[in-house]
């Protein structure tokens, strides 16, 4: 199914957030999620499953003002 | 003190914008600060391991063990404010945001329409916010109201290096709220504009772009930090009030006199 990751449109097999995060290369890093415009807690990740069209965001910590 | 949180530096200070790493590093540690302002950016995949990657940066800053003021900067809308203050609570582990809702793109200046909207759902669910917000007396005042128990009215627009654009503005303001700790944030150029709003009483400067793109951030960082314990000091020596004629220092009275 079709997914968007940061504005990137990405390819993947039907999955959680957390395993889609896996195979996106996520894996291990410090990062927080948001599915379609809402916070998703990290402990959430596995219990969310995307669906073909989803946004998803992928943000970590960064220099800031 | 905020939150409940007692600090022994006046001066906050961004990790945007240095020359490099190192040098971010060095700015830290002379500027005495001990809150640095942080942010959340879209993360890449696998292929990100440089040195400005988030991953390596927030080694460094948790390497310093300093108090991170994660901020909403770039968000235009209530929803994308939202939800990037809850990103950053579980980010950084914690109830600090620096709340930025931006409503122009020349100037940075705050939707405080907006600033107000997302500051009282914040307070609702939990989080300490800090907003950026313009020296508007009743937006202040409606931001009390929301429960944010700190205001950031601007000093000039962001990265300006303009100063204090309306110090009457920002005195009527620390009248206004005796009680609430203010802290000019952005549009400071040099030490002596962060010097002045100390003098004005306020509690703290926030800071960044003029000590990060100076020709030496290190050098700006210290000059900035004694600027500031300056203005700092000489506020609670209680300055005199301007006036508009002269009052002779020397005394008059006993004067020799040699007129005819």
């Amino acid at each position: 199914m079709r997914i968007y990751v940061n504005g990137d449109q990405r390819e993947i097999e039907p999955a959680t957030l957390a395993l889609a995060l896996g195979a996106l290369g996520y894996g291990g890093k410090k990062v927080a999620t948001a599915l379609n415009g809402r916070f998703v807690p990290a402990p959430a990740r596995a219990a969310t499953q995307l669906s073909d069209g989803d946004k998803v965001e992928v943000v970590a910590p960064m220099q800031g003002g | 003190m905020f939150y409940g949180v007692e600090l022994s530096s006046r001066l906050l200070l961004g990790t945007a914008r240095y020359p490099s790493p190192k040098l971010l590093v060095e700015a830290i540690k002379v500027s005495g600060a001990e809150v640095v302002t942080v942010s959340l950016r879209r993360e890449a995949g696998p292929e990100s391991s440089g040195a400005r990657g988030g991953q390596s940066f927030w080694s460094i800053i948790r390497s310093l063990g300093m108090r991170v003021l994660p901020n909403t900067a770039g968000c235009h809308s209530v929803k994308e404010a939202v939800t990037t203050a809850h990103m950053a609570r579980e980010m950084f582990d914690t109830p600090w945001i620096k709340l930025e809702v931006i409503r122009d793109d020349e100037t940075l200046q705050p939707d405080v329409f907006g600033l107000v909207e997302a500051a009282r759902v914040l307070v609702e669910e939990g989080f300490e916010v800090f907003p950026y917000t313009t020296e508007d007396l009743a937006v202040a005042d409606r931001l009390v109201e929301a429960g944010c128990r700190v205001l950031m009215p601007w000093g000039a627009p962001i990265g300006s290096a303009r100063g204090l654009n309306n110090v009457y503005g920002l005195k009527a303001l620390r009248a206004h709220f005796p009680d609430i700790p203010l802290v000019v944030d952005a549009g400071l150029g040099v030490p002596s504009h962060a010097a002045a709003a100390m003098e004005l009483g306020y509690d703290a400067v926030l800071l960044n772009t003029a000590v990060a793109e100076a020709g030496d951030p290190v050098a700006m960082a210290s000059a900035f930090a004694l600027a500031i314990e300056a203005g700092r000091m000489a506020f609670t020596a209680k300055p005199l009030e301007p006036r508009d004629m002269a009052v002779p220092s020397t005394p008059v009275l006993g004067k020799a006199a040699f007129g005819d």
